[in-house]
């Protein structure tokens, strides 16, 4: 990659994304912009400007396409929108809009690049330009990955300012007075002599205008809305139990099912007996898909009812049967073979582990469900025009083109009704519930079916966190850090679920690493090892992917480094830290949470950093030792994502994020017997309940110099900085999640 | 068989073994207890029975006595319960699954007790399960209400 700097910016750029994309491109289909989908099917006296903006005589729309799973996004997205158009919330009315390659994710680059999130020098940023382009020309909307924000942050204010300063065109044209005379707020355009025009009255007259498409967005001392509390637009629905979701969509002569495949992922179905389920009260059908049968009914309940009563013969599982030799396997792949990639090599890890006495110790993080509150649904109708689809789904283009896959029909012809989601985690990526309840609509032409997964049958067939194993080697030396060898050996959660939308991703996954290497200290001797186990079960993304355990397996064996070598695990992790925004980050949650105060003789606090999504983010846990286990007492959490959009969310969003990570690091995980997940239920994997929740405090801080999300980042220093708490308060060093496995939390 | 949600009388034709929450959902469309775990793990689908908080997942329609309030019945946009102002005043919600069950539990509990310690809050609530984890904002927002109550 050294020798790109000899080629101009854009030669690199088309000509390395041809190379990736196998199709040769031009500079001119890279830079052309896509069509305007709302262009497509405007109604009389609807005028659109971008693919963000459509306004009539009676109201104006904000397309908001990135899918809201709780995360605020489609509040998010219209703030940013609004805070251009001089548009003030309840003005508005939003909707996801239909999938459109125009929704292209222009951040989803920043983490498939195989760079760390903290190197902007020029290799990195022209690597990340070539992986966008790509993105683009696949034309790939989607939401995940932390992105939503980054990929908003500019070009829906630009849409917001096209939109606005296109409407004073029109207002000019129409009144004769010149543009810079007018003014623009409240969703209206207002004259020098009082008079206003509402943006619905310019409609028309905006409908014949030119386009404005240079615009110049406002800078930050003008803005009214960005980094200034909000109330997010769907808070009042969620309050009142009127926010509809995927789940409580209802379509005019619908159907309940529900269905039942093989619990060993993946695995035939060799025969069933559904006789006595036929005859069950309101049961109108039942029919075979693949691995396994879908019960149609009257009402969801008379269907889980009627599949409950279906006696099945279940083929094995394509992976092994039980989880001893899924952990066998990935202890078998420390080995050159398996070798995915040498992600870091600083100083000489060889030597330095020669010099002194070496300290090793070997992790695990588990299988992890999604287990979102809002099980698996989706309503299908299946005509011989078209499809529509009713549900919430991160990824439009993957839904379509899975539905189509089953019935026959061209992605374009499946219209999908994005929907909000009652918590996804990275569930509402996978398309396998899509193609179950289109394989059911598709035997019931005409019939809109809703299909809903029982809490059970969502475990059953989670897509869970892949399970990983680290292996570490360090020495200290003069009361610092002095060396780490990191190998970090699990199954490709790339691989796996890109595998499913039919893509074989090149290059090693980033993913096995993740939250590990890419810290930015100054470790004297550093190397971090990833080795690609074969095939497991089937994994996917779940919150922060890869970093919540690879980051567990680097923070707590630095923290293990720190205590041998006798120094305080705060002021060793700021001396190592060489990045200056992480530097404050670590410096901010020492701050705020007193570090080195006085503490009870049977409490503990415990540090960790991990950056992810490249978000640097420290958290520090406090415990105490009671007689009824480990209690959490408090969490300080200091992260830097350049800008936060709305204080109030962000502060909502890290406080989950802490929960998420400490209550999975507490009691969860899945293991396999006989091919399926033991886990049947939130009782055998229940995270944190309210009486384990410690008072959290958040500090975001905006000195970096990229906007990020905060969606995913708060997840992975949890678990560290709970281990290392524990240590301190107990003297237990807990090198595998669930920690339950070791000690009682009360 | 006649219940009444919400003040409305309604006539079913169902078996009596069905749970209350799927008779709310699919058979009135009262979508806002929601379907969560099915086996009173997390609250998700709780109603009031003549005031009292009812994991509806866990009633047979046949045995029910008594009038249902969902979260629809509780207030409304113009007049929202003091509970779900709270709710609305500290920005509880992220995904808001869990919130309808989460309100209904909290109101409950402060018609019972409407001046709660954190423990007692922590108690009543503890089968409502969170997956977004609001849980520092669904205690301030109990608190927020409790005192609003004693306010009026």
């Amino acid at each position: 990659m050294g020798r790109v700097r000899t080629f101009s910016r854009r030669a690199f750029l088309v000509g390395s994304a041809s190379i990736a994309g196998g199709v040769a491109f031009g500079v001119f289909k890279v830079n052309t912009p896509y069509p305007n989908p709302l262009a497509e099917n405007l109604a009389d006296g609807e005028v659109t400007f971008n693919p963000w903006v459509l306004i009539d005589g009676n109201k104006v729309t904000l397309i908001t396409p990135h899918a809201d799973k709780g995360q605020g996004v489609m509040s998010m997205q219209a703030a940013l929108i609004a805070e251009e158009l001089d548009i003030e919330f309840g003005q508005f009315e939003t909707s996801f809009g239909d999938p459109s390659p125009a929704y292209w994710n222009t951040a989803m680059a920043d983490e498939a690049a195989p760079f760390m999130a903290t190197d902007q020098g020029r290799t990195a940023e022209a690597a990340r330009t070539v992986i966008a382009s790509l993105v683009k020309l696949l034309g790939m909307q989607g939401t995940g990955g932390s992105t939503a924000v980054p990929d908003s942050y500019v070009k829906l204010r630009q849409a917001g300012a096209m939109a606005r300063e296109t409407l004073k065109r029109a207002a000019s044209e129409m009144t004769g007075v010149s543009v810079g005379q007018l003014t623009t707020s409240g969703g209206a355009v207002h004259l020098p002599d009082g008079r206003t025009l509402n943006y619905t009255e310019l409609a028309q007259a905006a409908s014949g205008a030119d386009p404005v498409l240079r615009v110049d967005l406002r800078a930050p001392s003008e803005w009214r809305m960005i980094g200034k509390p909000m109330q997010r637009l769907d808070i009042l629905a969620k309050s009142m139990g009127t926010q509809a979701y995927g789940i409580d969509a209802r379509v005019e002569g619908m159907v309940h099912a529900t269905v039942k495949t093989n619990p060993r992922q993946g695995g035939m179905l060799n025969g069933y007996d559904a006789e006595a389920a036929k005859a069950m009260p309101g049961v109108l059908k039942i029919v075979p898909i693949s691995n396994g049968v879908a019960v149609v009914a009257s009402n969801t309940w008379y269907a889980f009812q009627a599949a409950e009563a279906i006696g099945f013969d279940w083929g094995p599982a394509p992976y092994p049967a039980g989880q001893d030799q899924h952990w066998e396997t990935l202890s078998a792949s420390f080995s050159d073979k398996h070798l995915d990639s040498n992600w870091r090599d600083d100083g000489d890890v060889e030597a330095a582990l020669g010099r002194g006495e070496a300290i090793s110790a070997e992790y695990r993080s588990p299988y992890v469900a999604h287990a979102p509150m809002e099980p698996l649904n989706a309503i299908v109708r299946v005509t011989d025009a078209m499809v529509e689809v009713w549900t919430g789904h991160q990824m439009p283009t993957v839904l379509q083109r899975a539905v189509a896959g089953v019935t026959g029909h061209k992605p374009s012809q499946v219209r999908f009704h994005n929907a909000f989601i009652g918590g996804s985690f990275g569930h509402r990526l996978e398309a396998e519930y899509l193609v179950q309840a289109a394989q059911v609509a598709v035997q019931m032409k005409g019939v809109p079916v809703k299909m809903t997964y029982s809490r059970e049958e969502d475990f059953a067939h989670d897509f869970p966190r892949h399970i990983s194993m680290g292996r570490a080697t360090g020495t200290v030396a003069g009361g610092r850090v002095e060396a780490i060898d990191l190998q970090i050996a699990a199954p490709s959660v790339v691989q796996s679920q890109m595998g499913r939308a039919g893509l074989s991703p090149p290059g090693p996954d980033p993913q096995i690493a993740a939250g590990s290497w890419n810290n930015p200290y100054a470790v004297p001797n550093f190397r971090m090892r990833a080795y690609r186990a074969p095939p497991l079960a089937p994994v996917s993304s779940w919150r922060s992917v890869g970093a919540p355990g690879a980051g567990f397996f680097f923070d707590s064996f630095l923290d293990e480094l720190i205590h041998a070598a006798g120094a305080d695990p705060m002021a060793e992790r700021i001396r190592l830290m060489r990045h200056d925004v992480s530097r404050k980050v670590l410096e901010a949650v020492a701050e705020m949470s007193s570090w080195g105060g006085e503490l009870a003789p049977n409490q503990g606090r415990g540090v960790a950093f991990v950056e992810s999504f490249g978000v640097p983010t420290a958290e520090v846990v406090e415990v105490t030792d009671t007689e009824h286990g480990i209690r959490i007492d408090r969490v300080w959490v200091a992260c830097d994502v350049g800008q936060i959009v709305d204080p109030v969310n962000f502060e909502n969003l890290v406080q989950g994020g802490a929960v998420f990570g400490l209550g999975h690091a507490m009691n969860c995980e899945i293991t396999y017997s006989d091919g399926m997940a033991e886990q049947v239920n939130y009782f055998d994997a229940e995270a944190m309940r309210m009486p384990q929740c410690p008072e959290i405090f958040v500090k975001g801080l905006e000195n970096g110099p990229k906007i990020r999300g905060i969606g995913e980042p708060p997840v992975p220093p949890a678990a560290p900085a709970l281990a290392n708490a524990i240590f301190a308060a107990t003297g237990q060093r807990i090198r595998e999640m669930p920690f339950s496995r070791h000690v009682g939390f009360v | 068989m006649k219940i009444t949600v919400n003040g409305n009388r309604h006539e079913l034709d169902v078996s009596p073994d069905m749970p209350l929450l799927w008779v709310l959902r699919d058979e009135l469309n009262v979508t806002g207890p929601k379907y969560g775990c099915g086996v009173a793990q997390c609250g998700a689908c709780m109603v009031h029975v003549d005031g009292e908080a009812v994991l509806s997942c866990q009633m047979p329609v046949g045995d029910l006595e008594g009038e249902v309030i969902t979260i629809e019945g509780l207030g409304t946009p113009e007049a929202l319960h003091v509970v779900q102002q709270a709710w609305v005043e500290q920005q509880v919600a992220q995904c808001g699954y869990c919130q309808s069950g989460q309100i209904m539990q909290a109101a409950a509990l402060l018609q019972e007790n409407p001046d709660p310690s954190d423990a007692e809050i922590d108690e009543a609530m503890s089968g409502n399960l969170c997956r977004c984890g609001t849980y520092p904002r669904i205690r301030t927002a109990v608190k927020t209400a409790s005192a609003s109550m004693r306010r009026a």
